[in-house]
């Protein structure tokens, strides 16, 4: 059998050599579009500001942005408020993550809890968390800790519901194996329930990078201290708009990191089982 | 007579709030020790219930299980259970699977470890310990789901429809490896099963179950005339096997 796929790699037809240059040349098409989007994007916003389409006191360019983020390295402030709002997200990622993972089990150990709490959750999930952000501002205070809270707020609700869930459409059959065994319910736990959930954990993650991001955001409008939300609240109040774009775009390569950063453990995961 | 399993006018209803469905009544029957019996019956009959109980996963509504002479009371090491799919996990190795028995049981040790790998390398999976559920053909994970239940070292075999899942030609020939294995490691087996031709070429035994609720309807001693090399195979071959084949068809009663 070996032998038969060495040769096949050596002797493709003439149709699968053409299949394969077209899947490629698609592919590559896909990914130029994609720049070119972005750079005339860019491009069409500099034109527009140099030939005073707009006004770049209000729209900014990117020019003035580049020229912002230079001043802004210069001092070393870019790379602290950087820190900050990837610090705090982190956390409240994190934390979210596994206190939301806890209570997952709590639910899935007792079917009576889950069953009582089943509308406070619903509702829960449904409330903009967003509006309690002046609750935890006046109870936390204005600190880094009210940012994490409503990071992991704005992230736990969606955790419970999608773990919780994974928990429950663990395959009744394995469980039941199991119980052949004699397991415990630890034992389901431990070794059915959560290992066959994992890949519905890492999408919440997925899930959850985003959301505390904006609980992130929020909280740093409201606190004020540091962050690119800082940044970007206090561009507006003193009309800034270079910093405020700025802030936005260096907020978007953040965010867009920290999401593949996810992907790629996922995948790592993936490619174990 | 030595009998491992023992049903005592076992009846077992299910309840919903739509309300009540006798699954089993007042159903009787043994298995002696080495016996490989299989049960058979219209789908719905409650095959599956009768292993659930066997197995102790469930308690009757009424009527007494016994298994070497003890009440069941739960589960018991001494029962293992082969479901219908392999449900072989598919982030362990085939070795990790074929230990998920002896994990849970807290009996996990260098002998049994080299039990498990010893029925993986005399069953021909020696060489996939390492590789993943996924990497294996339906037959081969059928095979570890086997050897995961032997490992626990269980005495007493339940076979849930194990072949249903798999398309014929897989299912003639792994039948017939499974049965080989079930015999060398001389292991009780009770086989709940809706393919007629299987449970004759199988059992020493068949029991026939009626409609839901189920009762035994008949039971038949099966006796074929074959050479000394006997295995399901060879018992399709066998002049009886029609007969019995024709005599359980007709008490089952099929109407479509």
């Amino acid at each position: 059998m070996s032998e038969g796929y060495a040769s096949s790699a050596f002797q493709h037809s003439k149709e699968h050599v053409e299949f394969i240059r077209k899947e490629k040349a698609a592919k590559s098409a896909v990914f130029l579009s994609r720049v070119v989007i972005l750079v005339a994007l860019f491009a069409l916003w500099e034109i527009a500001a140099r030939l005073k389409w707009i006004d770049p006191f209000i729209m900014s360019q990117p020019t003035r942005v580049i020229k912002t983020m230079v001043n802004l390295s210069k001092d070393g402030s870019l790379f602290l408020h950087t820190g900050v709002t990837i610090y705090e997200t982190i956390i409240g990622f994190l934390s979210g993550t596994i206190l939301g993972t806890l209570i997952a089990i709590v639910l899935w150990w007792s079917d009576f809890t889950a069953k009582v709490l089943d509308p406070y959750l619903v509702v829960l999930n449904a409330l903009p968390k967003t509006a309690l952000g002046p609750i935890i501002l006046v109870w936390v205070g204005g600190t880094t800790g009210s940012i994490i809270v409503m990071a992991l707020l704005l992230s736990i609700v969606v955790t419970i519901l999608n773990v919780y869930q994974a928990f429950k459409s663990c395959d009744e059959d394995k469980i039941k194996l199991l119980k052949t065994f004699g397991a415990t319910k630890l034992q389901i736990l431990r070794k059915v329930v959560l290992p066959s959930s994992i890949p519905e954990m890492i999408s919440t993650l997925k899930i959850n990078v985003g959301l505390s991001l904006v609980g992130v955001i929020v909280g740093e409008f409201l606190v004020s201290k540091a962050g690119l939300g800082y940044l970007i609240i206090y561009g507006g109040q003193v009309f800034k708009m270079d910093l405020v774009m700025t802030s936005i775009i260096i907020l978007a390569v953040a965010a867009a990191l920290m999401y593949l950063s996810v992907t790629w453990v996922e995948k790592k995961f993936m490619k174990m089982r | 007579m030595d009998k491992v399993v023992e049903l005592k006018n076992v009846t077992m209803s299910y309840h919903t709030l739509d309300g009540e469905t006798q699954a089993i009544k007042n159903l009787s029957l043994d298995v002696r020790r080495g016996e490989f019996v299989s049960i058979v019956g219209p789908s719905g009959c409650g095959k599956s219930t009768l292993l659930s109980l066997i197995s102790g996963l469930l308690k009757p509504s009424s009527g007494k299980i016994f298994i070497d002479n003890e009440p069941v009371t739960g589960t018991s090491s001494n029962v293992g259970y082969m479901p219908q799919r392999d449900h072989l996990f598919e982030w362990r190795t085939i070795l990790k699977n074929t230990t998920l028995g002896l994990e849970i049981q807290n009996k996990l040790n260098k002998d049994t470890l080299k039990n498990a790998e010893r029925l993986l390398e005399e069953y021909g999976l020696g060489e996939f310990k390492y590789y993943y559920p996924k990497q294996l053909s339906g037959g081969m994970r059928q095979r570890a789901a086997l050897i995961r239940t032997l490992a626990a070292s269980p005495e007493i075999l339940l076979l849930d429809e194990p072949f249903s899942a798999l398309d014929y030609q897989t299912r003639l020939a792994i039948s017939e490896e499974i049965w080989v294995i079930i015999k060398k490691e001389k292991k009780t087996a009770i086989l709940v099963t809706h393919d007629i031709a299987e449970a004759v070429s199988m059992s020493d035994r068949v029991i026939v179950l009626t409609q839901r609720p189920g009762e035994v309807k008949s039971e038949h001693d099966i006796a074929l005339t074959t050479c000394e090399c006997k295995t399901p195979i060879t018992c399709r071959e066998a002049p009886e096997f029609r007969l019995y084949f024709n005599k359980i068809w007709k008490e089952l009663d099929v109407h479509v």
